[in-house]
């Protein structure tokens, strides 16, 4: 049986395929590998003639629930998790990606995509990790 | 043209999150809790994208340059050390706790939602207390500036 609530095939691939597009625009127009983590960890602090595009990228990250709320019907997320888990876990996602030098978009899409080991390290990695932090926090706590 | 494509990289990225589903953060903790179903839709999701930007890092590598003119800044760290195994397990952890990576949780911002706000930034003052630890130690700080995303 296929289970089409959570198997959405079509937006998936199309979300993908996009994903892909911004990645070989940046990289062939600009010459640089995209990486939401990157982005923001280079305006932390942000250095001397490298900010702007950074600053640019994520201004369009954070324009794009508008413009997906007019081109197809987009939903805001429901967030669950209470103000404590939003900290603590942002600032391991922060800490962890700078510390990796990369996240889902930098190792997990532009790294397995230039057939890095080390990205493909990394993504085995974070994906274990978040695997076993989601079994820990539904079944142990 | 090149004021303005920074943005609409960053709109393009944002547009094919929005779509794919990875802007849910229920959804994403459904693939990390197991489910079959959105294991096989972030395969789709990823699969989609490498492909693209796999062309994409072949075309680019070949001309040596970007379009724009300028170097391409290719990371160039290929050990898989201690660094990247303790900040990716440190990610994973984070990405379990809440079901936000860094690029979908700012494009929630942008849906003016508060949660995903505090979230951001959290993960702002991560990487600033990443950024001050770093610059204590005997490492160059060469060594960290690579843009590997």
């Amino acid at each position: 049986m296929i289970d089409w609530i959570h198997f959405t095939p079509g937006s998936a691939l199309a979300g993908g395929l996009l994903i892909g597009l911004a990645a070989a625009w940046l990289i062939l127009q600009h010459g640089h590998v995209l990486g939401a983590s990157g982005l923001l960890g280079g305006l932390v602090p942000p250095r001397e003639g490298d900010w702007p595009w950074r600053a640019e990228a994520i201004l369009g990250l954070i324009a794009a629930p508008l413009v997906a709320r007019f081109l197809f019907n987009a939903h805001p997320p429901t967030i669950a998790a209470g103000w404590a888990m939003l900290v603590v876990g942002g600032l391991l996602v922060g800490f962890g990606t700078r510390l990796a030098n990369g996240c889902t978009s930098g190792h997990g899409v532009c790294g397995l995509a230039r057939i890095s080991p080390r990205s493909f390290a990394a993504t085995v990695i974070f994906m274990a990790a978040g695997f076993l932090t989601v079994f820990l926090l539904r079944h142990i706590l | 043209m090149n004021r303005i494509s920074p943005f609409l990289v960053g709109l393009v990225f944002g547009l094919g999150l929005c779509l794919s589903g990875m802007t849910e953060p229920t959804k994403v903790l459904g693939f990390l809790g197991g489910g079959r179903a959105m294991k096989q839709t972030i395969a789709f999701v990823m699969g989609g994208a490498v492909v693209v930007a796999f062309v994409a890092f072949r075309i680019a590598i070949r001309r040596g340059s970007s379009l724009s003119g300028g170097h391409l800044h290719l990371p160039v760290a290929q050990a898989i050390d201690a660094r990247l195994v303790a900040g990716s397990l440190i990610f994973g952890v984070g990405w379990g706790l809440v079901g936000l990576c860094p690029g979908p949780a700012i494009v929630d911002v942008g849906y003016l939602d508060g949660h995903a706000a505090l979230f951001v930034l959290s993960m702002a003052v991560g990487m600033g207390l990443y950024g001050t630890l770093a610059a204590v130690p005997a490492k160059p700080a060469g060594e960290l500036a690579i843009d590997d995303g």
